[in-house]
């Protein structure tokens, strides 16, 4: 379908305090706690029992599985116990607790990979326990095996960091351009067919698309492309819609339209690893929030709790509300502070009390600004009336109908609603029963 | 330890509301407004004051009686005053006033379950009611305040109709010199809220553009004649209807494209009640009549999911 417009537009506030500052760097944690599951997919099996002497860049737990992803302890010093942790989506995965030695003793095995080919750097990413660094956290080695399949011609590098607050993305592009620069050249040569490398990053960091330009002048494969400050021109198919106009049917993936979208830390990330062997044990994390004293982006080591990050980091100014994940948009909220920083956790948002309290819903007026700020041109407001439907098989029909599955859940509908209504809640819990439905439909079948 | 709030994203709100919403759309109704008290004098004032005040107060004593949740504070029953004040002429009584306000927000708002569920816009209701029970008193002549020589002349609207009586040039339907009802004959007050309800994305353009549009060209393809066409926009309660009523947003279609199809429905009624009806204006009757077909015109016109496929069965 044409459309004049670019997908996504709804204007929301950037507040991006700590951009262009360079990040703190945290050398040490007390304890950390990491999570088997940091991705999505399998999760990883431990490999070490509890009394071992691990190392900062040991392998604790190994990937099980295609879709999978390992893990390695980020501190030196003794494993003191396997527990259970909840994560904040509800689920329940085993985790390995490290208490450090204070010494940060470096593995002796890190050596940098070999890769000569395409499946030795896919082998390589494997290694390096790359998942998705822009929060989703798929095993990036598995998207790369799409590349082996060919039928794709563009990479699309995601610089856009559209949630207000991050900017750990924005301190990749600033202060590790050069591995950016070296990780494009890695795909340049050992993935030939791909025609275009395009680096979308949102119009609000100038600076960013300046160094990305200037780092790549002369290399006619790699386009910069400046987006609208809208939100959520980071949402995988706001991205590549926006920068190569092909839009991605309901069920498809991106490959199935020729296309990869590769965050762009995880890219400096997989070219460290390729040149140095350092496996992902530290990731830069923005501290910020309206509850923070000193906004600043801290590169932790990953499985320190959230407490020490805060500790670390300058603490808090005022009450705490809320904890979150991410940032305000798409953020998970955390029930408490001894929670742990993951792979996926590019910032850690701290609100005060007024800015944490829920509005109370009023009634829909039929504004129609859901409608408007979908970038998919959804009916929000149509699935939340669904679900008041006491009939099942009307609900599910309206669902069917409205395509419910095409929501990426990106919040637009309950940021602009002026009744305050829980319109993505919502949307999620209709995600929930339509995907119920299906399951249950298809055992009928067999 | 500290208690922290869990709750599912997103954790950041615009600053949109309701209230803030109804608060513009009375900052867009003001212009005409005072155009009203300037033009009509001290009865227009009375006028506005008995429908808002009665408004507000019905919706307050409703909600107490009914035991529902206070409402008036999204300023809604407010606008829905001003409207049907601005939409009657000065030869109603006080009574006449309350007994429309009344009508608007118990039955036609808050009867069906308060703002959000009523399928007919309360203002236009109303006053059509106020139209059919008492005739010309509501909706035909009144005496403009600034000529003396209009005293009770007839709309002009009625004038082209019966082919009787003085019409006002041009000049003097755009700035409001002409008989009405009080809020709808300056029509650059009106025009002046729409802009701002435009800038303020409080409406999109596409129905009070289709409706005057739709009565524009429908007019001039029957009349044959400009100057007759541009009559037919400035007179009668056009431009008050197509920018305030037809934008309403409980009773109009929720997409883009519904609310075109919504107002091209309105002009095409407009001008069948105008022209061959017994009514000289037809404006509320066209709105009422489309806010009943809006069910069947938002099945019409949904919007089509970006990346949805037809599902084959």
């Amino acid at each position: 379908m044409f459309r004049f417009k670019s997908m996504g537009s709804t204007h929301i506030p950037h507040y991006k305090n700590t951009a262009g500052k360079p990040a703190v760097i945290m050398t040490d944690a007390k304890e950390v706690l990491l999570p088997l599951s940091q991705h999505i997919g399998a999760p990883a099996t431990p490999i070490v029992k509890v009394g071992d002497e691990v190392k900062v860049g040991q392998k604790i737990a190994e990937a099980n599985g295609f879709v999978s992803s390992p893990i390695y302890a980020s501190v030196s010093g003794k494993v003191s116990k396997i527990e259970d942790y909840l994560r904040p989506d509800g689920r329940t995965v085993a985790a390995i607790r490290i208490v450090s030695d204070g010494l940060m003793t470096r593995c002796e095995e890190i050596t940098p990979p070999s890769v000569s080919d395409l499946e030795e750097l896919i082998v390589a990413t494997r290694d390096s326990g790359l998942v998705g660094l822009g929060g989703a956290g798929f095993p990036l080695s598995v998207k790369l095996e799409a590349l082996k399949k060919g039928g794709i011609d563009k990479i699309i590098i995601n610089g856009a960091e559209c949630e207000p607050y991050i900017t750990c993305d924005t301190h990749a592009m600033l202060y590790e351009s050069e591995w950016i620069g070296k990780g494009i050249a890695l795909l340049e040569k050992f993935a030939p067919d791909i025609d275009q490398f395009i680096i979308g990053i949102e119009k609000n960091k100038p600076a960013c698309i300046k160094e990305m330009k200037h780092i790549f002048e002369g290399d006619k494969k790699v386009k910069v492309i400046s987006l609208p400050d809208t939100y959520p021109q980071g949402g995988e198919k706001v991205l590549i819609y926006n920068t190569t106009k092909r839009i991605i049917n309901e069920g498809k993936l991106p490959a199935d339209v020729g296309v990869l979208v590769i965050n762009v830390t995880s890219l400096a990330i997989l070219a460290k690893y390729a040149e140095l062997g350092e496996p992902l044990v530290t990731r830069c994390v923005t501290f910020d929030g309206s509850a923070v004293a000193e906004p600043k982006n801290i590169i932790a080591p990953i499985g320190c709790s959230i407490r020490e990050l805060v500790e670390f980091g300058g603490g808090l100014k005022c009450e705490v509300g809320k904890v979150l994940y991410g940032g305000p948009m798409m953020g998970t909220a955390a029930a408490s502070l001894d929670e742990p920083i993951v792979k996926t956790t590019g910032a850690i948002t701290i609100l005060d009390r007024k800015d944490s309290l829920l509005s109370e819903p009023t009634a829909c007026i039929h504004c129609g600004r859901c409608i408007r700020s979908c970038p998919l041109d959804l009916s929000p407001v149509a699935y939340s009336k669904a679900l008041e439907c006491e009939s099942q098989e009307e609900k599910i029909a309206i669902l069917e109908k409205n395509k419910i599955m095409l929501c990426m859940e990106c919040g637009c509908c309950s940021f602009v609603c002026p009744a305050s209504r829980p319109l993505v809640q919502n949307n999620r819990i209709a995600k929930a029963e339509y995907r119920e439905h299906q399951a249950a439909m298809a055992k009928l079948k067999k | 330890m500290e208690k922290l709030i869990v709750s599912s994203s997103p954790h950041l709100h615009g600053k949109t509301t309701t209230a803030s919403i109804m608060r513009d759309v009375l900052i867009a109704l003001s212009p005409a407004a005072i155009s009203a008290v300037v033009l009509f004098g001290i009865k227009a004032l009375i006028i506005i004051s008995v429908c808002v005040a009665t408004s507000v107060l019905s919706e307050f004593i409703f909600n107490i009686i009914a035991k529902r949740k206070q409402t008036v504070g999204d300023l809604s029953a407010m606008v829905t005053g001003l409207l049907l004040a601005l939409s009657l002429s000065t030869r109603v009584s006080i009574w006449h006033c309350v007994v429309g306000s009344v009508f608007a927000i118990v039955v036609v708002k808050c009867l069906f379950g308060g703002i959000g569920c009523n399928f007919a816009n309360p203002a236009v209701t109303a006053r059509v009611l106020l139209l059919i029970a008492f005739g010309k008193v509501a909706g035909g002549a009144a005496t403009n305040f600034m000529s003396a020589e209009l005293v009770a002349s007839a709309t002009p609207l009625a004038v082209i109709k019966d082919g009787e009586g003085l019409l006002p040039s041009l000049t003097d339907m755009l700035i409001g010199n002409r008989g009405g009802a009080i809020g709808e004959v300056c029509a650059i007050a009106l025009i002046l809220g729409f802009v701002y309800l435009v800038v303020r994305r409080v409406i999109t353009w596409e129905t009070p553009v289709v409706f005057v549009a739709t009565v524009f060209v429908l007019s001039l393809i029957v009349k044959q004649d400009l100057t007759a066409a541009l009559y037919q926009v400035l007179g009668g309660g056009l431009l008050l209807g197509a920018i305030f009523m037809a934008t309403d947003y409980v009773t109009t279609p929720i997409t883009r494209s519904g609310k075109a199809v919504f107002a091209f429905g309105c002009g095409i009624i407009t001008v069948l009640i105008r022209f061959w009806g017994d009514y000289p204006e037809g404006v509320s009757f066209a709105i009422l009549f489309m806010n009943i077909l809006t069910p069947y015109i938002e099945r019409l016109c949904r919007n089509k999911p970006i990346g949805g496929v037809k599902n084959e069965k």
